[in-house]
């Protein structure tokens, strides 16, 4: 699975996103998902390529077609907001607690 | 990967951090942010316009989470190192974001290249992404405070 996080220039928030999501996947439990970052500028036309692509919902706007899921992120910082949204992508729900 | 890489301890010094200041726009909030990269004594001043321009192209979503705003530029000639700057606003300044506003702190952030920021970054995530330390961040009054919260992530080399 090759997922991407875009973001201006592809070395802040882009990356932060990356780190986030490697760490989201390894708490779902996917250890089979590539994650690269690209800027807005390189992304564009690039989300063919990808299965899951995630960002800021205005970059969304500029990235044109998307191959796989497009997830927008409004709180890059908060790995709970990833999590459930990449669980939904993927659907893979939490296990009920207890 | 090098050997080495510049943790946000070393990516941050004193002199690049300054708290509740009042800053009366978005525009002023990053300029400020920028000298206080130049102040840290790592990044020319050339890079405070490629910063305000950076800014001016991408628009509000450098405001990454509610209150906190990361600003920075390409890498570029002018950055030496790499380097941080943490400013906070009292009261906090509105920077466009639909969700995030008003931002409260701006960290400024400087890379020579695409890579050697990574560790720093990834510590700066950490502190960001721990309620209390992002809060005691937010409403610290002294320089010390702060490198006392970015402290605990020195020299640990964690592959997480």
């Amino acid at each position: 699975m090759k997922i991407l996080t875009v973001c201006g220039m592809g070395l802040g928030t882009g990356l932060l996103l990356r780190m986030n999501t490697e760490a989201a996947l390894a708490t779902i439990g996917v250890d089979d998902a590539q994650v690269e970052v690209a800027d807005i500028g390189t992304a564009k036309g690039m989300g063919a390529g990808y299965d899951i692509v995630l960002t800021s919902s205005e970059l969304a706007e500029q990235l044109g077609s998307v191959k796989g899921k497009l997830i927008t992120i409004h709180n890059f910082i908060d790995k709970a907001e990833i999590e459930n949204k990449l669980r939904e992508a993927l659907d893979r729900p939490a296990a009920p607690a207890g | 990967m090098t050997e080495q890489a510049t943790s946000l301890r070393d990516a941050l010094s004193a002199a690049a951090i300054a708290l509740n200041e009042t800053s009366g726009d978005r525009e002023q909030a990053v300029r400020r942010s920028g000298e206080l990269l130049t102040a840290g004594g790592r990044v020319d001043a050339a890079y405070t316009r490629e910063m305000l321009a950076a800014v001016e192209e991408f628009g509000p979503y450098i405001v990454l989470a509610p209150g906190v705003a990361l600003a920075h530029a390409r890498p570029s000639p002018a950055v030496h190192g790499v380097a941080f700057s943490v400013l906070t606003l009292d009261p906090p300044v509105a920077f466009g974001h639909p969700e995030n506003d008003p931002v409260r702190l701006v960290i400024g952030m400087a890379a020579p290249d695409d890579e050697s920021h990574m560790e720093a970054l990834r510590q700066l995530a950490e502190l960001l992404g721990d309620d209390a330390r992002r809060e005691r961040l937010m409403t610290a009054t002294t320089a010390q405070e702060v490198l006392a919260l970015i402290e605990p992530a020195q020299g640990k080399e964690t592959n997480a």
